[in-house]
């Protein structure tokens, strides 16, 4: 039997010993081990607490040219579904459109000139809600929902002496405007998002890699044996990835046209400017991980490890209004959340570099982190 | 000028993470040498080198390298050191040529095209230049890595464990080479575990434990050690092995097939010895004088525990 078929002659003690030698090794390799543990963590952490696909709570701004019980009563029952929260005044339309583009406000709702009046008269005026929909999962919920909670409003509001305003079929009506993106296509939101997270992905990645290929394989101790500077190593390796990224972001910005009708509404130049400071943050974040990454492998899961987060807490796939402080507060640590924001005020929102500059700082300042911190563990002889 | 030794090195000093790796090494390499750096695995040869040619940065000591402070002017030593490693360590995806070339360019070498032409030619390998590094075996490895850390024809070659796993036949022919650019001039230190090799330098230092126990003239050692030899030839020799262990005046015994090397540091008290078991009339006891590899022997032997709690 068993000299006919080979598999059936098992030994446990040969099986018991590979599987005790690998938990040995499992153990001795750390950061792997860390990451087995962190990563199962991490997903729990943000998919359970952190990501919500039904944001409450989205900044809201109030244009308001009239003002009396009816508009009240709106914006009361607006702020009580929890959907929104009132952040101030505006006073023109000018200064709600520049809280869309730059972000600080998702919706600005506008009460028209004599909204109260019109309403008494069975003119059914229309209140503008202007909508940030470059995202539209952030805002969709927030808007479909106003019809209502403007219904709701109103059976209680319209009551007594102003019941005759509400024997009409409706008294006055919510327009939703979604700025950006008519259509709330949701491709218009995710494509520009998904320049940031292809970049960090390769960049971050291939630099760590080809760094630490060189310390694995032994060669880097023959290149630090000739007179070339760490420097000049640094930038030789590196300079060939911004290329690529060049290359990626070419590729990038063709398909969004051709495949997806992404429109390019804003600056070049800031776009331009946008791309290369978050290439070379993404180089230094890869060399960062070059100095703690003993292998090739270590140096992948490193930059896995550091690319969840750019997925999921940097506003690429769900709503960043949505998450609760504390995951704010690390998605704004994040790179890719500040290039995120960027792009899409860039590609759709027509920003330019004006604009972009609270982002770029963003970056920046990250940047500078990564480098010190970089530059400290980098060691030019093999101390 | 051309007296000055090629590396000269006092108090060399190295600790990692609270481990002494190197413990206040002195050396001094004459010019145009070949000095043989021996000592167990673990006993701190690479680390040594790698000080000498400023990869690494001792925690004390001095020392200059073709006259350059080894502490201050790392470069101007990388310029004129060729230092091979001790693992295989140019680029396996590159073709032999390209590495010849990257490396020539990294020393800004002149006539970069012709000095890798020539190098090629040199290793025999001119036909083969465009093939990967990495399809070379193991002494085809180490004659094209020897080729590199030359390409900028050094005055000091630093070689870690050159020989290291390859073949008896490419061993000889390496050790060839390096006779050769000793001959021409070129300081040569080199570490290695083989006797037959260090039979081949003029000098010899022995490390075990980072600290130096001996060196100097590669045939006055076994004189140094004070070591003194019997060369036993007779039946049932294991057993014979077995029983001089254990004889005080013996410090070791080492078989060569079925003939003894029975070495001793007290004359007197081996000599009495080697009488005793002459009178049983079964062996023939017969005095030599002590060669380098009875002393390699010998210090390996006294070295031996620098292994125990010392692993990494």
């Amino acid at each position: 039997m068993s000299a006919r078929f080979p598999f059936f002659r098992f030994s446990w003690r040969r099986f018991l010993a590979v599987l005790s030698k690998e938990f040995i090794q499992m153990r001795r390799d750390r950061i792997t081990f860390v990451m087995m543990i962190g990563v199962p963590i991490m997903q729990l952490m943000i998919f359970g607490y952190a990501i919500n696909s039904d944001p409450r709570h989205l900044p809201t701004l109030v244009e308001m040219a009239d003002e009396g019980p009816v508009s009240r009563a709106v914006l009361m029952g607006m702020k009580t579904s929890s959907y929104f929260d009132f952040e101030g005044v505006v006073t023109s339309p000018a200064q709600g459109e520049a809280a869309l583009r730059d972000g600080s406000a998702n919706f600005v709702v506008v009460i028209p000139p004599d909204f109260e009046r019109d309403v008494m008269r069975g003119l059914a005026p229309q209140i503008l809600l202007s909508a940030d929909a470059s995202d539209p999962t952030a805002v969709g919920g927030a808007a479909s929902a106003i019809s209502g909670i403007v219904d709701t409003a109103m059976a209680q509001t319209l009551s007594g002496p102003l019941a005759f305003a509400a024997q009409g079929k409706s008294p006055f009506s919510v327009v939703v405007h979604r700025a950006y993106n008519p259509e709330g296509s949701t491709s218009i939101n995710i494509v520009p998002g998904l320049l940031g997270v292809i970049l960090s992905m390769t960049m971050v990645m291939i630099t760590a890699v080809a760094i630490v290929r060189e310390t694995e394989r032994g060669t880097m101790e023959t290149l630090i044996a000739t007179p070339v500077r760490p420097f000049e190593v640094m930038l030789g390796k590196i300079a060939p990835y911004v290329l690529v990224g060049y290359v990626q972001t070419g590729v990038f910005l063709l398909a969004a046209r051709a495949l997806f009708n992404v429109p390019f509404t804003g600056s070049a130049l800031a776009f331009f400017l946008g791309f290369n400071l978050f290439i070379v943050t993404n180089l230094a974040l890869g060399f960062l991980i070059s100095t703690v990454a003993r292998s090739q492998m270590q140096a992948m899961q490193l930059s896995f490890f550091t690319l969840l987060p750019s997925i999921l807490l940097s506003g690429f796939m769900f709503p960043f209004a949505a998450m609760p402080s504390w995951a704010q507060a690390i998605g704004s640590a994040i790179p890719t959340t500040h290039f995120l924001r960027l792009v899409r005020k860039v590609m759709l929102k027509g920003a330019g570099v004006g604009d972009i500059s609270g982002n770029m700082l963003g970056i920046a300042v990250i940047m500078a982190v990564i480098v010190f911190v970089a530059l400290r563990r980098y060691h030019q002889t093999l101390d | 000028m051309s007296d000055a030794p090629a590396i000269s090195v006092s108090g060399l000093t190295k600790r990692f993470s609270g481990r002494t790796v190197v413990d206040h090494f002195d050396m001094d390499v004459p010019k145009g040498a070949i000095y043989g750096f021996l000592g167990p695995n673990g006993s701190g040869k690479t680390t040594t080198i790698r000080m000498m040619c400023g990869l690494l940065t001792p925690d004390e000591g001095t020392g200059t390298c073709l006259g350059f402070d080894i502490l201050r002017e790392q470069d101007r030593i990388k310029a004129n050191v060729g230092y091979m490693t001790q693992k295989f360590s140019l680029y396996e995806d590159l073709t032999i040529r390209e590495n010849l070339d990257f490396i020539a360019q990294m020393f800004g070498v002149k006539g970069r095209k012709k000095r890798v032409q020539a190098a090629l030619e040199d290793l025999g390998l001119a036909d083969r230049a465009a093939q990967l590094a990495g399809n070379l075996s193991g002494g085809w490895k180490q004659r094209l890595a020897l080729a590199a850390c030359m390409i900028h024809g050094p005055a000091l070659l630093l070689l870690d464990e050159p020989t290291a796993g390859v073949d008896p036949k490419a061993r000889r022919d390496f050790w060839d080479e390096i006779r050769k650019l000793s001959a021409q001039g070129v300081t040569v230190l080199v570490s290695t575990h083989y006797m037959d090799e260090a039979v081949q330098c003029d000098f010899i230092a022995y490390i075990a434990y980072g600290k130096k126990l001996i060196s100097g003239v590669a045939q006055d050692i076994p004189k140094m050690i004070g070591l003194h030899t019997y060369r036993v030839t007779g039946p049932d020799i294991t057993s014979l092995e077995v029983a001089l262990k254990s004889e005080p005046a013996v410090v070791q015994v080492a078989r060569f097939g079925a003939v003894l090397h029975v070495s001793g540091t007290d004359e007197a008290a081996l000599s009495a010895l080697a009488d005793r078991y002459r009178a049983k009339g079964t062996h023939n006891w017969e005095q030599k004088p002590a060669e380098l590899e009875e002393a390699f022997i010998y210090l390996m032997t006294g070295a031996a525990d620098n292994f125990r709690g010392d692993l990494k």
